[in-house]
């Protein structure tokens, strides 16, 4: 099957200013760089699960989903004094573990594991399909949550206007997103068993 | 769903991360643990009756701010250890050097003790329900700072469970002196200490369940 061929190296210090100030910039509101900088990452992402699960090529995408579900759901917990490589690869070592586990292939931990803190020196564009459907686990999802996702964050209404399509609060819309994002990730998570 | 697609959802809206709330979420939970850690000395023990007299005596501070420094070791700990990166570095000899000190106050008291003073210096009169006390008091900062770490992303939730442990021993351990009347250093360095170690085991045990994400 076709596989992330195109990966191009990269100097990781250039990237981790880039991508840091897209990041920062993010945080503080503007989608636009906050979406540059989720575009930029899934690639290095790409790039450094790819090479690392060797053994189960497929796995790759949707580990890069999970790792970019996850990372939006905890952007609260990075510090802004911190190197963002650090904080990205902490995250995706965590989510590789949980999938190795799951696999449970504890022996053969270690060795792709230790080659730490590389995760922004290549980058790979190619999406391969992801396994996983993302989609098909949101509409798993309870209406509280599956209905602000839809409206504000896949058709792009204001929070205003899906509280009235809706008939919920706003607040109980910004609080349907936010556990609603928490749920899909706890839910990939525990996808990796059955899906293997 | 295409990684494309995830993306766009994803920065689609309100995108904006408030990042100092962040690191008041386990001070928050301590606050929130406290008043119950006291309220469970206060109904079910009592401050000792000679506690202003007390605060007189070297011994006292020792037993009371051994633990603190553990507590404040463990919040460090807890606090570096709920975000993705961040090492603790040495937070860990901040609740080693206590520990220490009062192993070697102990093995000092010990060993200039008359031979029959000696085990009375260790047993004390309570050393069946010190640990247990001191666990029952740590529990709530724990369990408060246990659910704050579960809103963070604790990257090696043993060791994180194992800090949160720490925290609340420490804490648990400080509120039980108040009410606690053995002051020598044998008694601490054993009762105290496993009544400490056993938050934290139990951190260490339940952070890898409880602590996922």
């Amino acid at each position: 099957m076709a596989r992330n061929t195109i990966s191009s190296r990269v100097n990781p210090s250039d990237a981790e200013a880039a991508l840091r100030s897209l990041f920062l910039r993010g945080l503080d509101g503007d989608a636009k760089a906050y979406r540059d900088f989720l575009q930029r990452l899934s690639a290095h992402l790409r790039a450094f699960l790819g090479k690392r699960l060797f053994g189960w090529p497929d796995e790759v995408e949707d580990l890069v989903q999970e790792c970019l579900l996850a990372m939006h759901n905890q952007r609260h917990t990075y510090q802004s004094d911190q190197p963002l490589t650090a904080w990205v690869h902490a995250i995706a070592r965590y989510k590789m573990i949980d999938l190795l586990r799951a696999k449970s292939v504890r022996e053969d931990l270690h060795d792709p594991l230790d080659d730490d803190l590389a995760v922004f020196t290549e980058s790979a564009e190619e999406a391969s399909d992801a396994k996983r459907d993302l989609g098909g686990l949101l509409e798993t999802l309870p209406e509280r949550q599956r209905l602000p996702i839809v409206h504000v964050k896949i058709e792009g209404l204001s929070v205003a206007e899906t509280a009235s399509l809706t008939g919920m609060s706003e607040s109980a819309v910004k609080v349907g997103i936010h556990r609603g994002l928490k749920a899909l990730a706890a839910r990939c998570g525990s996808n990796w068993g059955s899906a293997a | 769903m295409k990684t494309d697609d995830l993306v766009a959802m994803l920065a689609n809206g309100e995108v904006a991360a408030p990042r100092r709330r962040a690191g008041r979420r386990i001070g928050l939970a301590v606050l929130l643990g406290l008043p119950l850690s006291f309220a469970i000395l206060f109904a079910g023990y009592g401050v000792r009756y000679d506690i202003v007299q007390a605060m007189f005596w070297p011994m006292f501070w020792v037993k009371v701010l051994f633990p603190l420094c553990i507590a404040a070791a463990g919040f460090v700990a807890v606090e570096r250890l709920a975000r993705p990166g961040v090492a603790p570095r040495r937070a860990w000899v901040g609740a080693a050097l206590p520990v220490l000190g009062v192993w070697v106050l102990a093995v000092v008291a010990w060993f200039t003790l008359p031979m029959e003073a000696r085990m009375p210096s260790l047993m004390g009169q309570s050393w069946r329900i010190c640990a247990l006390s001191i666990g029952l008091m740590a529990l709530p900062v724990f369990a408060a700072t246990l659910v704050a770490l579960k809103g963070m992303a604790p990257t090696r939730p043993a060791l994180a469970g194992a800090a949160a442990g720490a925290l609340a021993g420490g804490v648990g351990a400080a509120i039980y002196a108040l009410h606690c009347m053995e002051l020598t250093a044998p008694f601490l360095a054993v009762w105290y200490v496993s009544g400490i170690a056993v938050p934290v085991l139990a951190g260490a045990a339940l952070g890898p369940r409880l602590l996922r994400w």
